[in-house]
């Protein structure tokens, strides 16, 4: 396969936009659509559309089949132990904000201690923050070193008595780093903390096995991976999903209700209250189908490619200072933050726009990892599978042009 | 100058530019050309902060006109900084009040002011606005 061949699958990269070609490596926000996820989500619209779990009608059954074999590909595709262990989310976001609820509900209380990474996402700080006020508990910070790397080595001194849960991201959105989750999870469980893993950005570029990693809990978007917006993932393990009380009361998540008491339903229906995203959960099958095919000795030194060129040409450029330097065993997916010196991001980014590349520039929801660097924001150039050589080489051509524009 | 011979003048030479990048160069040499803002005036209270530039905004009132002094890190919102600055600041309050700022749309920078480009420019201009109404 080439990237030629999976680039004809998006529709969208054909744009042209201010009468140029669309460049777009804006890839860590969202990416783009595939062409089978846009057919199904259409076709279930106009040919499965009925809610689900409910009704015994045929139109229900055909939406059932869809959603649930659906949370079969999503179980497989993470290895992970059971069906019932893979519970449907409108994102990270909200797969992160269920466990911070729900778990702290249950094994959370006063004087208790949360450690995030200093590289999170705000979604992986705030939910932890509004959870640690609400119990009583105290945020702590795991540092990241000048290149990005997280400090794996203050880990072990970190954790207390009272740490009840370390959330980690896989890859941090901002410095593109594969942090090393196995060693983080070893550590944690030597000492009883479960780990959650933000997989946001970790599940873009490389197979997961969330058994191998041995991680209690791992949060994904469906957006990221070509699936449609408002579709995701939370994998839990079953020994803390049974235990956690539900995080949103409604229909399908109960067993038994009565104005006296109410049961829940068993796993993972307990987590799933009110009407799916019915017409778009059933795309992260495509999803899945693609990321497997991108499996491909040839397609992955194409895609390498790219990636190598970037990153020296970044490198090599005096003018620009690159943050999440690999090093060692721990590798770089084709994510690029930078700063310019004497150019502001959005100087920069708003001529690339002109240009037709789409980046992204500012915070990128991580102020404080701005903050650890000194500076008020970077610009993001994010690539993915279909993203050329000649679209790196304008980049690169672009981004010189705009830089002397500046300084 | 009045406040709209100002504004057909500034849309006069922004007509110029098909290109743009034109456009912005034309803005950054505004940036670069604005009258400096002193820096121990940038204090947390005058600054607008946003995603991506900051916006720094002072603004006096001297014989019945509202004087406008403004910077930012970026320096085409700097550039458009320039261009609102020589509109209205030296105006009296009654005719900024009654403006309808429209000649950033005409001269094609109402991107550069959507709100989801969440800058402090856009800010300014409420900001500007607001001190106007205030001394109606």
């Amino acid at each position: 396969m080439t990237i030629s061949e999976i680039r004809a699958r998006f529709p969208i990269l054909s744009s042209r936009v201010y009468g140029k070609s669309l460049v777009y490596i804006d890839n860590a926000a969202t990416a783009q659509r595939l062409d089978t996820v846009i057919d199904r989500q259409l076709a279930l619209q106009k040919k499965a559309n009925a809610n689900i779990h409910r009704a015994v009608h045929f139109l229900a059954q055909e939406a059932t089949e869809e959603y649930e074999s659906c949370r079969e590909a999503v179980r497989e595709y993470l290895n992970a132990a059971s069906k019932d262990e893979i519970i449907f989310t409108s994102g990270t976001t909200a797969s992160i904000n269920l466990v911070a609820f729900s778990f702290c509900e249950a094994f959370v209380n006063q004087g208790d201690e949360i450690i995030v990474s200093e590289a999170e996402h705000h979604s992986d700080i705030v939910p932890w923050q509004m959870a640690c006020q609400r119990k009583g508990a105290s945020l702590r910070v795991l540092p990241v070193d000048v290149d990005g790397h997280l400090r794996v080595d203050l880990l072990d001194s970190m954790l207390s008595e009272r740490t009840r849960l370390v959330a980690v991201c896989h890859i941090s959105n901002v410095l593109g780093l594969v942090n090393p989750i196995g060693e983080i999870v070893r550590i944690a469980h030597a000492k009883g903390v479960p780990v959650l893993v933000d997989g946001a950005q970790g599940i873009v570029h490389q197979r997961v096995d969330v058994q191998a990693l041995d991680c209690d809990f791992y949060a994904i978007s469906g957006h990221k991976v070509y699936a449609a917006t408002g579709t995701g993932a939370l994998y839990g393990k079953r020994k803390y999903l049974e235990v956690m009380p539900p995080y949103m009361g409604g229909g399908e998540m109960i067993s038994h209700v009565s104005f006296e008491n109410t049961t829940y339903a068993p796993l993972p229906g307990k987590f799933e209250a009110g009407t799916q995203n019915i017409n778009a959960a059933p795309t992260l099958k495509d999803a899945i189908d693609f990321l497997k095919q991108l499996d491909d000795k040839e397609l992955q030194s194409e895609i390498d490619a790219v990636k190598d060129y970037v990153y020296d040409s970044l490198t090599a450029d005096g003018r620009v200072k690159l943050y999440g330097v690999p090093r060692g065993t721990i590798s770089k997916i084709p994510l690029f933050s930078f700063t310019v010196e004497g150019a502001h991001h959005e100087d920069l980014a708003l001529i690339l726009d002109k240009m037709g590349i789409a980046l992204r520039s500012g915070q990128m929801c991580a102020e404080p990892l701005m903050d650890r660097y000194g500076v008020t924001g970077m610009l993001r150039a994010s690539f993915a599978p279909y993203n050329t050589m000649e679209e790196a080489e304008y980049f690169i051509k672009s981004l010189d042009k705009a830089i002397k524009m500046l300084v | 100058m009045t406040l709209q011979e100002k504004k057909e003048e500034i849309i006069e030479s922004f007509s110029l530019y098909d290109e743009w990048l034109d456009k912005y160069e034309y803005l950054i040499e505004l940036g670069k050309s604005l009258e400096p803002f002193p820096e121990e005036s940038k204090t947390e209270d005058r600054l607008i902060k946003g995603c991506q530039s900051r916006v720094w905004l002072d603004s006096r009132v001297e014989d019945g006109k509202i004087y406008f002094q403004a910077d930012s890190d970026a320096i085409i919102t700097k550039g458009i900084i320039s261009l609102l600055i020589s509109v209205y600041s030296g105006r009296t309050a009654q005719e900024i009040a009654s403006d309808d700022f429209a000649f950033i749309e005409e001269i094609g920078l109402k991107e550069n002011l959507s709100p989801t480009r969440a800058n402090g420019l856009v800010s300014m201009i409420s900001t500007i606005r607001e001190t106007a109404r205030k001394n109606l």
